[in-house]
Formats: C-alpha cells, sequence, structure tokens
C-alpha cells in the first residue's frame, strides 16, 4: 500500500494541519512582506517548528534528527503550502540538509546536521546562474588550488540565500559547460571572504538572492561528495527538492481550489449562486481530476525516495511538471472566479497567484521536466 | 508469497503453452471479436485463445469458479494481468458481458440468472448488447419510453433504442425499459432478453469511421418473462448507474491497456526522429511528453485509488473523473498519431498504406466516441461537479 499514508503518517497529517492553521496564516506572509523583514521568515515559528521536529525530520538520530522518513517531510511541505509557510523548509531541510545526510563527510555531517536539527543553521542550495532553471549548464568555476579551490562566479535565484549561514555551491572544476561530468558540490561558510550576497524582491514575498563568489577561496575540506562526481549527488538532491516542492504545491493548490470551491458556494448573482453555472462548475471539475492526478504524482515520487526506486529521478519530472500545470491553471482560475475581488490586494487569494509563477519555475518548469522526462525515456 | 510465486510459475507455463504466436502480436481490427452464437472467426487462433481462457475461467479471473470464473484473488489476478501483459498477450475478446452485465448479475441477479448467464459471458458463448439510449434520451436517458407492460408473467416491451453497439451481432441484451410512466427515474427496469425473441430487429448505422458497429433496434411486442428482471421492478436507474460505473470504469481500463497496443512512443520515433534516433522536433517531443506522463499520471491515480478503496476510503464518484480523463487523453493520442504521421496516418484504404497506417487513420476516428458513449465528457463533469464537490442548480 503505497500509495496511501500509515496510521502514523496520517497522525502527523493532521497535526502539521492543525499547526500551520494556527500558527502560520497567510497573514503572517502579508506581514512579513509589509514589513519587508530582514529574515523573511518568522523566527518565531521556525522555532515551533524546531520544536516539533520539523527541521531534523530527515537528518538520522545519530546527528540529532527525526529520521522520520522523506514522506514525512512531504506531508509537512504540503500543510505548510497551503498557508504559503515562509520558512527555511525547502533551502534547508530538504535541499541542505539532503545534500550533507546523502554526501557529506562524518565531520561535515557532525558539524552541520546537529545544527540544522535544532534550527540554529541555514542552508542554501546554490544552483542556477540565470532566469531559468539548467543545472546541465553550470558554468561557475572552482579552480582547484594547493589547498583547495578558488570559487569565481554568480549564482542566482538561491533560495534563502541572504540568510544562509553556508552555501552548498555547485561548480564546475573542469570539462565543458553542457555535461554533468566535472561537477562537484562545495560547502562554502557565508562568512569567508570574497562573498557578495544581493537580496531580491520577488512577486511571491518568498525569500531568495543572487550570491557572488569573488575570488573565494576554500579548503580541500570543503569538497561534499568526491570530486567532479558531484553530479550524480547535486541531481538526486535536486529531484529531493522537486518531490517537495511538488508536495508544497499540491498544497497550496489545494487550498486555493477550496477557495474557489467555497466561493461558487457563497456568492450570487442573477439571484443564484454562481456555481450553478455550468460553464463555472465544469471549470471546477476538471481542476478537482487534474488535483487527482496531482496527488498520485506527488505520493509515488514521494514512495520513490523512500524506498529509493530505480524510478526517481522520472517520477521527479513527473510530479514536478504535472503539479506544474495544474497549480498554473487553478490560480488563474482562483482570480478569474472571484471576480473583481480576486484582483485586490486585501483578498488573499493573489498570493497564491504570485506563488504560483515562481514555484513553477523554481527547479525546473514543465517544458524542463517533460524535456527531461524524455531523455530518461529515450525518445 | 512461496504460494504466489508457485502460482506466477504456474501461469507462466501454462500461457506458454496455450496463448498461440499469432495472439502474441498486436491486435488487427479484423481480428476483434465479441464472441456469441454465430462467430466467425478470420484467425483460428482467436478462436482457440478465447477457447483456451473461457475454459480456464481466466476471462473472468475474479468471478467464482462456480458460475466459470477463475476464482482468482486480486493478487492472483495481479499476477495473471502482469504475465499476459509480459508476453503481449491479445484480449481474448471484447464483451460487454464481462465488463458490465456480468459484475452487475454478481451484485443483483438471481441465483437462476447468475447460473444461467455467467458461465456463458465466461467462455464467449452468448454475446451481450446495452440497450439504454433513445433517439430522444441520450445523456438524459431517464426520460426514455421504451414501455414494458405486464401479461401474466411475462412482460410485453415496445419501443426504440439507437446506437446499440453490435445488436445486430449479440445473443441477448440488457435493457432499460419504462415499467411505470408515472415517475421518471422511478419508473425503470431492468430486464434481459434474447435478440432472436420475435419482435426485435435492428438495422446498422455507419460512423464516421467507416465501421458500422452500431445500430437502431426496434421492440415489437416482444414477449420477454418477468423472471428476467434484474434487481427489483421500478429500481432499474440504480442498477443501471451501477452498470455506467462498470463501463466508465472499463472504458478507462480499455485506454490504459491500450498504451501497450497502441505505441504513441513508437510512432514518434518511426515518424519524426532525427539522426539521433530521438524525435527531432521539440514542440513534437513536448506533446508526445504532455500525453505519455498525463497517462502514468492515471495509471497512478488508478494504483491510488485502488488501494484507497481497500484501505476503506474512496473519493467517490471516481469512474467519472477516470472517464473523462481516461477518454479526453485517448483523443490526444490519435490526435497525436496522425499529427505524427502526416497524411500517412490519414488513408483511408489502399495499398499505398499499411494496414497498420489504415488502423490508426480509422481508430482516429473511432476514438471520437470516447467522449460520447458511456456518458458524455460534459455529463461526466456534471457528476464531479454536482456529486463531489457539492456544486446545485439553483
Ligand atoms: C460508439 C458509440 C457506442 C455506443 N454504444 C451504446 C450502446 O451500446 N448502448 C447504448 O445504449 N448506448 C450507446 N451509445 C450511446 C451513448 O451512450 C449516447 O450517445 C450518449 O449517452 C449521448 O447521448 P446522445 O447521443 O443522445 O447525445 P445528447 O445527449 O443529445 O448530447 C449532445 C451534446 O449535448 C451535451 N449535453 C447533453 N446534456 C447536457 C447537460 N446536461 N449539460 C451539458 N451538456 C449536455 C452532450 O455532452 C453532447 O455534447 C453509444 C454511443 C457511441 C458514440
Amino acid at each position: 500500500m503505497s500509495m496511501i499514508l500509515s496510521e502514523e503518517q496520517v497522525l502527523l497529517q493532521d497535526s502539521a494541519r492543525e499547526f500551520i492553521k494556527d500558527q502560520s496564516p497567510v497573514s503572517l506572509l502579508r506581514q512579513l512582506r509589509d514589513e519587508k523583514d530582514d529574515f523573511g521568515y518568522s523566527k518565531e515559528l521556525w522555532s515551533y517548528m524546531t520544536e516539533m521536529g520539523w527541521a531534523g525530520i530527515n537528518i538520522p538520530e545519530k546527528y540529532d534528527g527525526l529520521d522520520f522518513g522523506f514522506k514525512g517531510l512531504g506531508i509537512i511541505m504540503e500543510e505548510a503550502g497551503r498557508t504559503l509557510t515562509a520558512s527555511p523548509l525547502l533551502s534547508t531541510v530538504v535541499l541542505g540538509a539532503n545534500s550533507i545526510v546523502l554526501g557529506g563527510s562524518d565531520e561535515q555531517k557532525s558539524t552541520i546536521l546537529p545544527k540544522v536539527a535544532s534550527g540554529d543553521c541555514i542552508l542554501a542550495l546554490a544552483v542556477d546562474e540565470g532566469p531559468h532553471h539548467d543545472p546541465e549548464n553550470i558554468s561557475v568555476e572552482a579552480k582547484k588550488t594547493d589547498t583547495g579551490y578558488l570559487l569565481n562566479g554568480t549564482k542566482q535565484f538561491v533560495i534563502d540565500g541572504h540568510i544562509a549561514d553556508y552555501f552548498i555551491v555547485a561548480a564546475r572544476i573542469s570539462d565543458q559547460a553542457g555535461s554533468l561530468t566535472g561537477l562537484s558540490l562545495l560547502l562554502v561558510d557565508k562568512e569567508t571572504s570574497g562573498i557578495h550576497i544581493d537580496r531580491l524582491s520577488m512577486v511571491d514575498g518568498r525569500n531568495s538572492a543572487n550570491v557572488t563568489f569573488d575570488n573565494v577561496s576554500l579548503g580541500a575540506s570543503a569538497l561534499l561528495g568526491e570530486e567532479k562526481n558531484g553530479g550524480d549527488l547535486l541531481y538526486k538532491v535536486l529531484d529531493l527538492g522537486r518531490i517537495a516542492l511538488a508536495a508544497e504545491m499540491l498544497g497550496t493548490m489545494q487550498q486555493a481550489f477550496d477557495t474557489i470551491l467555497a466561493y461558487l458556494k457563497e456568492r450570487k448573482q442573477f439571484g443564484k449562486l454562481i456555481g450553478s453555472f455550468q460553464a463555472l462548475q465544469h471549470r471546477a471539475a476538471i481542476m478537482f481530476s487534474d488535483i487527482e492526478l496531482c496527488k498520485s504524482v506527488v505520493m509515488a515520487a514521494l514512495t520513490a525516495v523512500e524506498t529509493n526506486s530505480d524510478d526517481l529521478a522520472q517520477l521527479a519530472s513527473l510530479a514536478k511538471a504535472t503539479v506544474n500545470d495544474a497549480y498554473h491553471q487553478i490560480s488563474n482560475e482562483a482570480i478569474q472566479m472571484h471576480g473583481g475581488i480576486g484582483m485586490t490586494d486585501e483578498f488573499d487569494i493573489g498570493f497564491y497567484l504570485k506563488r504560483a509563477r515562481i514555484a513553477e519555475v523554481t527547479l525546473g518548469s514543465s517544458s524542463y521536466h517533460r524535456r527531461r522526462y524524455a531523455n530518461l525515456n529515450g525518445y | 508469497m512461496t504460494d504466489l510465486n508457485e502460482f506466477q510459475q504456474e501461469v507462466r507455463t501454462w500461457l506458454e503453452v496455450n496463448c498461440p504466436a499469432s495472439m502474441r502480436t498486436p491486435m488487427v481490427a479484423d481480428e476483434v471479436t465479441i464472441g456469441g452464437r454465430d462467430t466467425t472467426f478470420k484467425n483460428p487462433d482467436t478462436k482457440l485463445w478465447l477457447e483456451r481462457m473461457g475454459n480456464k475461467g481466466w476471462t473472468a479471473p475474479t468471478w467464482p469458479k462456480k458460475y466459470g470464473g477463475g476464482g482468482l484473488s486480486p493478487q492472483e489476478t495481479n499476477i495473471l494481468k502482469q504475465e499476459l501483459k509480459r508476453i503481449k498477450a491479445r484480449v481474448p475478446m471484447i464483451s460487454f458481458g464481462l465488463w458490465m452485465i456480468g459484475p452487475v448479475l454478481l451484485e443483483y441477479g438471481t441465483e437462476e440468472q447468475k447460473q444461467e448467464h455467467l458461465p456463458k459471458i465466461v467462455r464467449g458463448e452468448i454475446s451481450w448488447c446495452q440497450g439504454y439510449s433513445e433517439p430522444g434520451y441520450g445523456s438524459d436517458l431517464a426520460g426514455l419510453q421504451t414501455r414494458a407492460v405486464e401479461d401474466g408473467e411475462d412482460y410485453i416491451i415496445n419501443g426504440q433504442k439507437v446506437w446499440t453497439s453490435y445488436a445486430d451481432k449479440c445473443d441477448w441484451i440488457y435493457a432499460l425499459v419504462r415499467t411505470n410512466t408515472e415517475v421518471k427515474h422511478g419508473g425503470i427496469t431492468m430486464i434481459l432478453f434474447d435478440m432472436a425473441s420475435t419482435g426485435v430487429s435492428t438495422r446498422p448505422i455507419k460512423l464516421i469511421s467507416g465501421l458500422s458497429s452500431f445500430c437502431e433496434t426496434f421492440f415489437d411486442d416482444v414477449r420477454v418473462p418477468k423472471k428476467n428482471v434484474v434487481g427489483e421492478v421500478n429500481d432499474g436507474w440504480a442498477v443501471s448507474n451501477r452498470l455506467l460505473q462498470f463501463e466508465r470504469e472499463n472504458i478507462s481500463a480499455d485506454v490504459f491497456a491500450s498504451d501497450e497496443v497502441f505505441d504513441v512512443r513508437k510512432i514518434a520515433k518511426d515518424y519524426c526522429s532525427g539522426s539521433d534516433g530521438k524525435v527531432s522536433d521539440p514542440l513534437v517531443r513536448d506533446s508526445l511528453s504532455k500525453i505519455l506522463m498525463k497517462d502514468h499520471a492515471l495509471k497512478l491515480t488508478f494504483k491510488r485509488v485502488m488501494e484507497g478503496t481497500k484501505a476503506g476510503s474512496s473519493t467517490g464518484s471516481t469512474s467519472s473523473i477516470f472517464k473523462f480523463i481516461g477518454a479526453e487523453l485517448n483523443k490526444d493520442r490519435y490526435e497525436f498519431a496522425i499529427d505524427a504521421m502526416g497524411q500517412q496516418g490519414m488513408g483511408w484504404e489502399g495499398k499505398a498504406f499499411t494496414p497498420y497506417q489504415l488502423d490508426v487513420a480509422h481508430e482516429w476516428l473511432r476514438s471520437k466516441a470516447n467522449s460520447i458513449e458511456g456518458g458524455t465528457t460534459e455529463i461526466n463533469l456534471n457528476v464531479i461537479a454536482k456529486r463531489v464537490l457539492g456544486l446545485r442548480d439553483s
């Protein structure tokens, strides 16, 4: 029974849903945005989340984590997505912690993972170098030196880049751009000299930054995993990120859909509920059916992570593309079906549209993932 | 576990011996059989394959043995399906009996009805057609007017059905008839009768694909014993809805199966690949991914719903969701195929085209019915909107 939740997972889902509803309403994101909060997430909320063990949910017990499994993380992402919760879950818990769990040395693990689990360390994976997700064409370079590496180049749209304590930088040690070989992941302390961080203000109000590495000198111990063989590690971590983000988006789109449905049952025109108009009924039914497909692909992908399936890459692309397209459609309908009120900043639905577009392109747009699915399937 | 392994071995060996080689090649349209009394087989292997599977009960793997079924557990059924898929075995027959009326009889039929009809369905000895739609009542099925009037131990049936698939070739019909004219839904009864009965006549209708697989069907004072009623008199609407659920599930299950039989990926490679063997036009490639990914997502959803049902949680009206998505997907698949094949995929007849190419062209036309038969896409969306989402008409 891989496609449905276990009892334990259902309990986690219930408690996560309650918690998010009480502690992280959309108004929290609104407040962070309006106050131009320095961190871009609520430290108080993050400390509650940490208390519940979420920061260490994927970290082995040996390093103070919960080791609950990836489905557990998926459940949390989905619930957090419902209210557009801004938190370091994706950057730190999914992408960051898993990079270290999968590729780190014992020393890297024991220095960093316990701090992540206690909520005291933010990690940021620095991959993209332009407006589109394109890990195949990384050109930021780490030159080998006698003592380690010299890092040069700019990473863009780094999630939580301006608050990270460490960057995990995907860099090329040699070989040409356009291949996976020659890539390495480097763990870089934000205090190292030569790092310039430029916080970005994006439409969704969530965190991202451009980060320039200007002759940043690193020791040999900065290497995560094997030199030049970081491509596989990076791809694995990116797939985990895509799947977790798809789970988050699944939660967000369901909430957007619930909001639409409630409005269809409340708003009257021509003396009837607008939900009685067949033009809207059919579109609602199509959205509902799309969500059903999304639930399945996300669940299958989460399961694939837990069973370490050979299909992981394919399912990650399937999940991200399917969820991207459905959320895209739902986010547009969410505005349209609310009429004028949908266009107002005061009403929350606009946040769901803004988050949609950023989430869609993060870690790969639909066309990227359809191309990848084609490559993986040999056509 | 070892029991299942043994079973798998047994199935594999049996299929090795019993599935004729030509039944492991892609289906060709004129070798499809619906079984029945006067069936002729173009390919003798089709007959052999149907007989062997039928005698084994494996055309209806989950039905009880006492009604001729395979008596297999769900796990065993899965293994059987996997093994059939592994050797790319053809479906032994297309059968409304197996897919629709059989499952309904298992739930609603009298013991006598089960004994009489189910074994013959399993072995493909009697073929069934469905008498639901009428000229004035398609989507609005519950308005149907075909009358059944009591006469002693019998009903006398008068009226007309339309779009009755294979009516001219089938042996028996399950029909919806009106037994009460005062109320709409509550006046409908499901009844079974032999198409050879006096007063039954059919007239084939030609489809856009050139085939005439369905008919106008006329009932003129047809006498049917009361014991042929399925379920309760005037409770036919519930029975027919149950049957429609099976139908919708099967139409979508059929669509899943066709992935193996109708391989769009191969078409794309054969007609649109560059020197590296990959599809060269990025837009064609993207369209292909859209189709294959939708198909993948739908299969996973099928799996999820099955597991959910087993665990006792159900989304409700899932058959409408599957029917809607599956039908639209299959139409997209054929549109993709003729687009990828270009004019070579649009031949009507003649030597300039391979039989496969001609099949694709005709099946493309046939696929347009997917979103009409068994409840239109619009009707399925209505069902989702009303029953699942609770949107009302006023
Ligand atoms: C290949 C094929 C095989 C078939 N086989 C059988 C069979 O074996 N036995 C049998 O009984 N029937 C069979 N049918 C009939 C099929 O069930 C009907 O065609 C179907 O139910 C639609 O009815 P209709 O053709 O009268 O169309 P109509 O109901 O007249 O529909 C016309 C259009 O109006 C739309 N429409 C109707 N009502 C609504 C509404 N409330 N809201 C929105 N849109 C609406 C429909 O979706 C459709 O687009 C078959 C049909 C086909 C194409």
